[in-house]
């Protein structure tokens, strides 16, 4: 049978069980909402300041795109693994030339400290 | 036939979502939903690896800086604006334009003859085969573009340090 | 009848997740309280006394999940209703759908039909499971936005932070994986370690890819947020992270998740690295000893064995990333990010690039 009506099959059984717990507590549970439950949970004070406006740290950004990129990468590495036998040691090479470039990217980003603090 | 148009239904309903939604988290939300619309459309063209490539790079990992980029800059829900109607009249124009070139693309091009698709295309050895032969120096360059995105992002983060 | 072939493996696979889920959450308790050198939870009784002991296992079993799916679901005012139903669900599904792809054992002959035991047989099975541990991250990530309370946020930008880091040395380290077998599915892999290495020693992907193992292990458990890793629902600082606003069968779910993850880097290990369902010297039809002697066993009782082997490795890995939290102490945010990016990263390219040599040197090194 085709693997992906199999994966559909899956998808959807996956989906209702899933589904099925989230609305669980719903179905079950009370429902006596009161203001103080309604609140947002800031260890007992009310929360200060508008969550809107708030500024994030930019490392956050870098680490993302840092992802980005080095998924991409390693995305490239995994048709080269499963055809390197057929490639050889051309193909041994071209792969070190292109993880060879991101390694120079990851070293440059080591040294200007992008991945500290973090 | 019946998939095609669900996937197309789902497509453009999400793409429309992504567009016109106030929330930009909602936006992204539904771009994923998009993009695995597109993956699914590569598995019906028997491109199993791209389909797969698809979820991972772009629904596994560009949504998700999209998403850290609107949290970073706390976006605001969109409000809408009175006023700037020249901007949207000239948008409405320019996408007009687009549509119908489109259009006349989609309409004038040959259905291609149903060619036998060798067994193993699309797949993923035969995808690397051409890869690492045929097309080389795009994935060689595809490295000095990721080089350069990685080093334009890290300068571009740490300017206001 | 293929369809209901099909349900019937994805009921298993999913049957698995969840029973291992729940037995994990027994197995945390009990076992942390083992090391803890205490007893842990052994309160639970029926209708507040009715028998003369107590039933420990049946509080984590029964109890506890009943007690939190009864719990009233709060969703703070100030949230974003839609998306902090969907943030649980999110959390929880590509994980379920992980299963689908894990062998979990050889064939099942049935009247004549050969029934591959794996839910769904991707040829891609391996990109699979990292494009779902991929979009695992979503779930933190809208966890921690939709709650609309900084603490919330914090933690899940933190914690989405923290997986994405990881994601990358754990593809890295399945890099080496497929470069050994040259296949990308997961029940070729499977297969190709019944072979013997040197005609005595079972060809288990821990003996080619040492390294990759201890690798995939961290950055596995680094991704699921687990202790030494689990900053983002470090339970002493940011109260509960980005689940704080999260109640009821919702935050269940996060916890669920927790243990999925567990399960699925413990089931990912033994497929990839312990043979998965196979048994040493055991094949189809019965035993071959190096010696040279064997017995025959019918094949229906192969295939139990192979499933019960299976699921002790399972065991066996999920208790020892439980042992590995309850031994560690928590690591600093930065530390975490620095192991992952300056650690594995380089070590894991490295293994991939040593492999990738040695795979042409020793061409023929594997079947």
């Amino acid at each position: 049978m085709n693997p992906y009506a199999a994966l559909l099959i899956s998808v959807a059984l996956c989906g209702v069980v899933a589904t099925l717990m989230l609305v669980m507590s719903w179905l079950l549970g009370p429902k006596r909402p009161t203001e103080v439950k309604l609140q947002i949970f800031e260890t007992g004070n009310p929360p200060i300041g508008s969550l809107r406006g708030h500024r994030f740290p930019v490392k956050f950004y870098l680490v993302a795109i840092l992802f980005v990129v080095f998924d991409i990468e390693v995305v490239f590495m995994y048709p080269w693994a499963v055809a390197y036998r057929g490639l050889g040691w051309f193909g041994l090479a071209e792969m070190a030339v292109f993880v060879g470039i991101l390694a120079v990217g990851l070293a440059y980003v080591w040294r200007v400290g992008a991945l500290d603090w973090d | 036939m019946i998939l095609f148009w669900i996937v197309a239904i789902i497509s453009v309903a999400s793409a429309l979502t992504v567009v016109l939604h106030r929330n930009p988290v909602y936006s992204a939300l539904a771009l994923v939903v998009a993009l695995f619309q597109v993956a699914v459309v590569f598995v019906v063209m028997q491109a199993h690896l791209i389909a797969l490539l698809q979820v991972i790079v772009y629904a596994g990992a560009i949504v998700v800086l999209f998403l850290f980029v609107i949290m970073l800059l706390s976006l605001e829900p969109d409000v809408p604006r009175p006023g700037r109607y020249g901007m949207r009249a000239g948008a409405i124009t320019l996408a007009a334009f687009l549509g119908i070139e489109l259009a006349a693309a989609a309409l004038a091009s040959q259905p291609s003859p149903d060619t036998l698709l060798p067994p193993d295309y699309g797949s993923t050895k035969q995808v690397a085969e051409r890869l690492f032969t045929t097309h080389l120096l795009p994935f060689e360059l595809t490295s000095v573009l990721l080089l350069a995105a990685v080093i334009g992002a890290v300068v571009l983060a740490r300017r206001r340090a | 009848m293929d369809v209901i072939i099909v349900v019937a493996k994805a009921l298993v696979a999913l049957v698995i997740c969840l029973q291992v889920t729940v037995l994990l959450l027994w197995v945390e308790r009990k076992g942390s309280a083992l090391i803890q050198d205490r007893v842990g939870a052994n309160r639970a009784n029926l209708f507040g006394g009715l028998l003369p002991f107590n039933l420990g296992i049946v509080n984590t079993f029964i109890a506890d999940p009943v007690k939190l799916f009864h719990k009233e679901d709060i969703v703070p005012a100030e949230a974003d209703q839609f998306l902090h139903w969907l943030a649980p669900w999110l959390a929880v599904f590509p994980l379920f759908l992980t299963f689908a792809v894990i062998p979990f054992g050889d064939v099942l002959v049935l009247g004549g039909r050969e029934i591959n035991l794996q839910a769904v047989e991707l040829g891609g099975g391996l990109l699979f499971v990292l494009a779902m541990v991929s979009l695992g991250v979503y779930g933190v990530i809208v966890g921690g936005w939709a709650s609309n309370s900084r603490y919330a946020l914090l933690g899940g930008v933190r914690g989405s932070a923290q997986m994405v880091s990881y994601e990358v040395g754990m593809g890295l380290a399945l890099v080496s994986v497929a470069l050994t077998y040259g296949t990308l599915d997961l029940q070729t892999i499977n297969r190709e370690q019944g072979a013997l290495m040197w005609g005595f020693l079972p060809a288990w992907g821990v003996f080619y890819q040492p390294i990759a193992f201890v690798l995939f292990f961290i950055a596995g458990m680094a991704e699921s947020k687990r202790a030494p890793f689990d900053l983002p629902e470090a339970e002493s600082e940011l109260v509960a992270g980005f689940q704080t606003e999260y109640s009821g069968s919702k935050m269940s779910m996060f916890m669920m998740a927790d243990f999925i993850e567990v399960a699925i880097v413990a089931a990912l290990v033994t497929t990839l690295f312990f043979g998965g369902w196979q048994i040493p010297y055991l094949q189809r039809d019965g035993f071959h000893f190096p010696g040279g002697f064997g017995f025959a066993v019918p094949s229906l009782a192969v295939t139990v064995l192979q499933i019960v082997s299976f699921l002790v490795k399972l065991f066996v890995f999920c208790w020892f990333q439980i042992l590995i939290r309850w031994s560690l102490p928590r690591l600093r945010y930065d530390q975490l990010m620095s192991l992952g990016w300056k650690r594995l990263l380089p070590v894991a390219l490295a293994n991939v690039v040593v492999t990738a040599v040695l795979v042409l040197a020793l061409e023929g090194w594997t079947t």
